[in-house]
């Protein structure tokens, strides 16, 4: 355990990490961390390590939850056990349950929830080391996570912390700024400043609240810019290699067109009877027939082949999708 | 379902009300319902308190007893608050362990009475490490008619100024009031349709994009804030409701002082 520091800011008017006042953490972001989840996100915000992922749109489980003429968001925010000093006892406790109302409350109406009625998108974020400012990092991570999973939006939400120690307004506390400060408060912020999560305990005076505000706005500014070029750095390497990809291909496979185009379909037609045979007859004999083992094996090819271009145009539209969403915001 | 439905043709009905600058129950939009409190009403109680708010009605009870303390602060007491949204309340509340609604009043309620430093911890020490009084809040709705919020965080300061440390029950010395520093008042707004208006009815509260709740201490600076529900609030309209709290707040004060 730390003691309280004897002082938080220095005679240069430094804080105790080496920060200005008006100084946000490093952020490190990087997109679409996760193969199985449609959209994520890995985020660092000074020591803090969160991981997010997004689910959906997808069949509401409990059903009865699902809305006749959107799609429900759920949050869930969570801490590991080894994220904090002391062993946290695993699972929801009411300060987690509380984080992921309000979290859930910043982000759901930049979502346009209306596209997708009777669905869910779910959006876990499990923080790996906790460091002071754990909401507000998982917030930028789970919007970051939000767009990677291509759900259209209004905006990308950012949020960062502003807080007081030694009377002086500091941004996007630190651990120890957080246990033994006067003041903090967390805020989430749309692109056009509009407030959507905002949370506050310790003692502000009316003035300090305001400038803490305007504080805390600049702070979710700067995190903006980190997001979005997250985003599009991401997205950008992501089309280079895939037109890359598209450019071997056709020279690798000269061959005419006509061709091409005739044979895709049939293909997949042959490949899902073949499959659907190929599985009664692994069920019933296993040793038998060399002859279909061989057929099959060439259809796994073929399939392989022709479900590439597939995969591609999933991609794209996830992207188009993406495009949209950052000319709305 | 049909909640909802009824709210969509209230939200028109408040919104149209609003543009001419009424509410639906001919309130300003900065004037709160009336307040009455009744304090002392759970002899077994050490301290408790019954609070109208409108339709709204709360009961708050607090419990005093020893125990261990925390052990990062074993010097100071302990404060734990809960929150039950009984279903005799409304019939949308459940019978079960508090939900995310139930957690996040508590929470602010808790964050209201710590912060503003209301009780003096470090007075309900008996022995450092070993025992301290454990103070419990325990706020129970009865009856919801909106902004529950502002009615449980009357209650429970009204409860704790009325409280005892029930010494010579535990053999630690003599019954004194529990030590309170401070009066922490919450006051809540909502947005409906951009307009601001203060401790919202049910009615207005289901028509309301969200709610902002700021709670003051006495020297009006601010203690604890939660924004609550979906939607977003401009900086003017945060700014504007932080002033309009802390004013009202110090109106809403002066009743707790004939306690």
């Amino acid at each position: 355990m730390n003691d309280k520091p004897e002082k938080f800011i220095d005679n240069n008017g430094l804080r105790l990490d080496g920060r200005k006042a008006d100084q946000i953490r490093d952020i490190k972001i990087e997109v679409g961390v996760l193969s199985r989840a449609d959209g994520s996100c890995y985020l660092e915000m000074g020591n803090n390590k969160i991981i997010a992922a997004v689910y959906g749109p997808r069949e509401v489980h409990p059903r009865h939850q699902q809305k006749s003429n959107k799609a429900i968001v759920r949050y869930k925010y969570n801490m590991a056990s080894f994220s904090v000093e002391d062993r946290k006892r695993p699972g929801p406790d009411r300060r987690s349950i509380e984080v992921s109302k309000v979290s859930r409350e910043a982000l759901e109406d930049m979502i346009f929830t209306e596209y997708f009625p009777k669905s869910a998108i779910d959006i876990f974020v499990e923080v790996l080391q906790a460091d002071a400012g754990t909401r507000t990092a998982a917030l930028n991570a789970a919007s970051v996570a939000l767009a990677d999973a291509g759900i259209p939006m209004r905006g990308l939400v950012s949020a960062c912390a502003v807080g007081k120690v030694d009377e002086t307004l500091v941004v996007d506390l630190n651990k120890d700024e957080d246990n033994y400060g006067q003041a903090d408060m967390p805020i989430a912020m749309t692109p056009d400043g509009k407030i959507t999560l905002l949370q506050m305990d310790g003692n502000f005076t009316l003035g300090q609240f305001k400038q803490g505000l305007e504080m805390a706005q600049e702070g979710c500014r700067q995190v903006y810019e980190f997001q979005r070029k997250a985003l599009l750095d991401y997205y950008a390497k992501k089309e280079e290699t895939e037109e890359i990809a598209v450019v071997e291909e056709v020279l690798q496979e000269e061959a005419p067109e006509e061709v091409v185009e005739e044979s895709v379909p049939e293909e997949i037609e042959e490949d899902e009877e073949v499959k659907a045979a190929e599985a009664e007859s692994d069920q019933e004999i296993e040793e038998e027939s060399i002859e279909t083992n061989e057929t099959s094996d060439l259809t796994e090819e073929e399939a392989t082949e022709t479900e590439e271009p597939e995969d591609e145009e999933e991609d794209e539209s996830t992207i188009d999708e993406f495009d949209e969403e950052k000319e709305v915001s | 379902m049909n909640q909802e439905i009824v709210s969509i043709i209230q939200k028109d009905y408040l919104y149209n009300l609003m543009l001419k600058g009424e509410r639906l129950d001919g309130r300003g939009f900065e004037e709160t319902r009336e307040i009455k409190i009744e304090t002392g009403i759970i002899q077994k109680a050490e301290g408790s308190a019954r609070i109208e708010l409108g339709n709204t009605k709360i009961i708050a009870g607090v419990k005093i007893q020893p125990g261990t303390p925390f052990p990062d602060s074993p010097d100071k007491g302990v404060i734990i608050t809960s929150l039950e949204l009984i279903p005799l309340a409304s019939p949308e509340f459940e019978s079960g362990p508090p939900r995310e609604n139930a957690v996040e009043l508590a929470r602010v309620v808790d964050r209201g009475v710590r912060e503003s430093g209301a009780i003096d911890l470090s007075k309900l020490c008996i022995r450092e490490g070993e025992k301290v009084w454990m103070v419990f809040i325990d706020v129970h709705v009865l009856d919801d008619g909106g902004n529950i919020m502002d009615a449980a965080a009357l209650g429970a300061i009204a409860a704790l100024l009325t409280a005892k440390i029930p010494g010579a029950r535990y053999g630690e010395g003599e019954d004194i009031p529990l030590p309170i520093r401070d009066i922490p008042i919450s006051v809540t707004a909502v947005d409906i349709a951009g307009g601001i208006v203060f401790d919202p009815s049910l009615e207005e509260e289901r028509a309301a994009n969200c709610k902002l709740t700021v709670i003051t201490n006495q020297e009006s600076a601010i203690s604890g804030m939660q924004k609550s529900g979906n939607g977003s609030l401009t900086t003017d309209q945060i700014n504007h409701i932080v002033e309009v709290a802390a004013k009202k707040a110090q109106e809403i004060r002066e009743k707790f002082l004939e306690i």
